[in-house]
């Protein structure tokens, strides 16, 4: 499949992987932002394929596994009331909250529908003027233009039972949190490749400024994360530290502005918690004043929803790439996608789930 | 920002508490993953047991009177009920059909029961019933009993289908999931994934270039045809509801032997793939209603493969895998690259991911 196949290319793959073990000369530690980098490191044995030295660190990047608790919980809360149609990703359904998940919501007869994109729910709203619509709006830059259109359409049409439960997370903000923390390993990123298409690259100039730690945007295919970890190697081993584009078949400098532009029209930044690392400042999005009326937050009388969560998982370790998933005592054992304990297992884009799901066997053994 | 302004963030602990324990009956309960091999062992094997319920085959051999007589059935909520490729009636034939093959029984009797909601369209239940006769007169087998009850409307959703099937097992052939040996080699009798495409497609009004068809067909002649050239095969399973992936560890699991599959191997149409990668889908979860595994023994391979690919419906058949004694329980493949990662058994349905 064109634009596939050639990304998949073992040939090109292993004389990328040849290059890096010629240039590689001593240990680095390299984070992938994003869960579906980790996907497909995981499912291909990338890092099979590299040198021993090059350790790769699987970062915060899974849209689903940080989606704090509480909104998992206003979520389900809000589709057991009868005049509610809850509307979500489908891989939303299976996150656990503090006590329950959407599926089982459905299973005691709330209406919860999958969506694949947002508009789809603007519809539902236009169709059902005797329901209440709200769209579990999640995940990171790549998921917010699409969930500001639909704030936007809903707004231009004048629905009056259509809303959102927001929880949106910024990557650059997270980069600096890993930085200056005092235990961060990481020498170099691959960012995001779809967040970038959205966003551009411009504003990773200030990280790989004030950190001087080089970045790399990078694809999603195996050949993309090895030429990113080869450009990246190139530039430790050189003591250089600059932004580059590895995934120039998608991403632009400025990225894309119209869709910049339908985001800041209507979100803006605000403070937000991360499941499995915790609150950090300016890290999110919540819908402008001017879109009250769409935030269900608002709309409904939620109350304060607080979650008691026990610390029994390493997530903010394997999250911050202090720890690898296989370190947890409870990882494969008491913690698995079916049953998960903490953030990294509950998508298949968590660091935690693509190593029970592809590697297990040579964690046994 | 110079980062001397900022304040060191505070990384917490948070984990969710576990969930309760499973009470309730949930949609992933039916997607042939791990949640319905819990509901089968914990529900029904827990309190119906016996030895041919134990084995859990697709179909039951039992003896009558010296004659080895194989008996299954299954029911079809397929929605929609009309989708490229075929129908809720033409599955019903061949789904039931088809697991009797799988036991390498010769299907003979089909009951039918439809259970309907009221206010259904009954020039839809007769296009229904006239698929389910022609497919049923394809494969050779009669609908020779049958039942009908009538739901409230809201009770159902439009049609319902169980069919049950009776059929002979030939002298000299046992097939069971539980027979695969190291060394086995792992067949599977063409490309993978079109039936639950096509009805994804279909569901939520997606469009491609060509259209995907279910590949739904009855099997029992490709299986004939397989027993014809040699009886040295271990089982035979149609990778249904939870796909490739769910057949595979299914016989791993109860043969206790490893299963390593070639990824390049694996027999994909590009339409398939398309639809996957758009759809965030691994076409290896993906249901087939016209495909077989087989696990044979190393030396019958190459013929068996021969005899396949001269029958229509194996025409593209491949040789995927290797039967192992490592890993006992997983099923693990072999990428392009020369890893190798596990290919897992889903919890529950297969879920498009957000991005």
């Amino acid at each position: 499949m064109k634009y596939l196949d050639e990304y998949r290319d073992e040939r090109i793959a292993r004389a990328l992987a040849a290059e890096i073990v010629q240039r590689t000369t001593q240990p680095w530690v390299l984070m992938e932002i994003c869960g579906g980098q980790t996907h497909t490191i995981m499912r291909y044995g990338i890092d099979e394929l590299l040198p021993r030295g090059i350790e790769l660190v699987h970062g915060p990047g899974c849209p689903v596994c940080v989606t704090p608790l509480e909104t998992v919980d206003k979520a389900i809360e809000l589709s057991l009331r009868p005049e509610v149609i809850l509307v979500s990703y489908g891989d939303m359904l299976r996150v656990p909250g503090s006590r329950s998940d959407l599926f089982r919501a459905k299973a005691q007869g709330a209406d919860v529908r999958i969506a694949y994109s947002p508009t789809e729910a603007v519809k539902i709203a236009r169709a059902n003027p005797d329901r209440k619509v709200v769209f579990l709006a999640i995940g990171f830059e790549t998921t917010a233009p699409a969930n500001a259109m639909a704030a936007w359409q809903a707004k231009r049409d004048d629905l009056n039972n259509f809303s959102m439960l927001v929880s949106h997370v910024l990557v650059p903000p997270a980069i600096r949190a890993l930085m200056v923390s005092q235990t961060n390993r990481v020498q170099g990123f691959i960012a995001p490749g779809h967040v970038c298409t959205v966003m551009g690259c411009k504003e990773y100039e200030s990280l790989v400024r004030d950190f001087r730690v080089p970045i790399v945007v990078g694809g999603f295919e195996p050949v993309d994360i090895l030429e990113a970890v080869l450009m990246l190697i190139r530039q430790l081993e050189a003591g250089e530290a600059k932004l580059e584009n590895q995934y120039v078949r998608s991403v632009s400098y400025a990225g894309n502005v119209p869709a910049q532009q339908i985001m800041s029209e209507v979100f803006e930044v605000a403070d937000q918690k991360w499941r499995g690392i915790g609150p950090i400042p300016q890290s999110g999005l919540r819908l402008r004043e001017e879109y009250a009326a769409f935030d269900a937050d608002r709309v409904f009388d939620l109350g304060e929803i607080s979650v008691d969560e026990p610390a029994e998982c390493i997530s903010a370790q394997v999250l911050q790439g202090l720890k690898k998933p296989p370190d947890c005592p409870v990882f494969g054992m008491r913690c698995t996608p079916e049953n998960p304990l903490g953030a990294p297992m509950v998508s298949t884009e968590g660091a935690c789930a693509a190593y029970y799901h592809y590697r297990r066997h040579m964690v046994a053994s | 920002m110079s980062t001397k302004t900022e304040v060191d963030i505070k990384f917490d602990l948070s984990c969710p508490a576990p969930l309760p324990a499973k009470d309730t009956v949930l949609l992933g309960h039916g997607s042939g993953g791990k949640l319905s091999a819990e509901l089968i062992r914990d529900v029904f094997l827990h309190t119906l047991q016996n030895p041919v319920l134990a084995r859990l085959d697709d179909q039951a051999i039992v003896n009558v009177n010296g004659q080895r007589l194989a008996i299954s059935t299954d029911s079809f909520v397929v929605k929609p009920l009309f989708f490229p490729g075929g129908d809720i009636g033409s599955l019903a034939v061949h789904g039931t059909v088809n697991d009797l093959a799988m036991g390498g029984a010769t299907p003979l009797f089909l009951s039918a029961a439809f259970i309907i909601e009221e206010g259904f369209s009954m020039d839809e239940l007769r296009q229904v019933v006239n698929s389910m006769q022609r497919a049923a007169a394809a494969a050779g087998v009669q609908v020779v009993t049958g039942d009908t009850k009538v739901v409230e409307r809201g009770k159902g959703d439009g049609v319902f289908i169980n069919t049950t099937g009776i059929g002979l097992v030939p002298d000299g052939v046992d097939l069971s999931a539980d027979r695969a040996r190291p060394g086995d080699k792992v067949l599977l009798s063409g490309s993978i994934g079109e039936h639950g495409i096509a009805i994804l497609a279909q569901r939520e009004g997606l469009e491609f270039e060509t259209q995907i068809k279910s590949d739904s067909a009855a099997l029992h002649t490709l299986v004939a045809d397989m027993l014809g050239v040699t009886r040295e095969i271990r089982c035979m399973r149609d990778p249904t509801r939870g796909g490739v992936s769910s057949t595979l560890n299914e016989i791993a699991e109860q043969s206790r032997v490893g299963i390593e599959v070639e990824e390049r191997a694996l027999p994909i149409h590009e339409q398939v793939r398309g639809a996957c990668e758009l759809l965030g889908l691994d076409p290896l979860y993906v249901a087939n209603e016209g495909k077989l595994i087989a696990i044979v023994a190393p030396e019958a391979a190459d013929a068996l493969l021969q005899a396949m690919r001269r029958h229509r419906l194996g025409a593209e058949a491949q040789i995927i895998g290797t039967v192992k004694k490592e890993n006992p329980g997983l099923v693990t493949m072999r990428t392009p690259f020369g890893t190798t990662r596990i290919v897992d058994m889903l919890a529950g349905d297969q879920l498009p991911r957000i991005c």
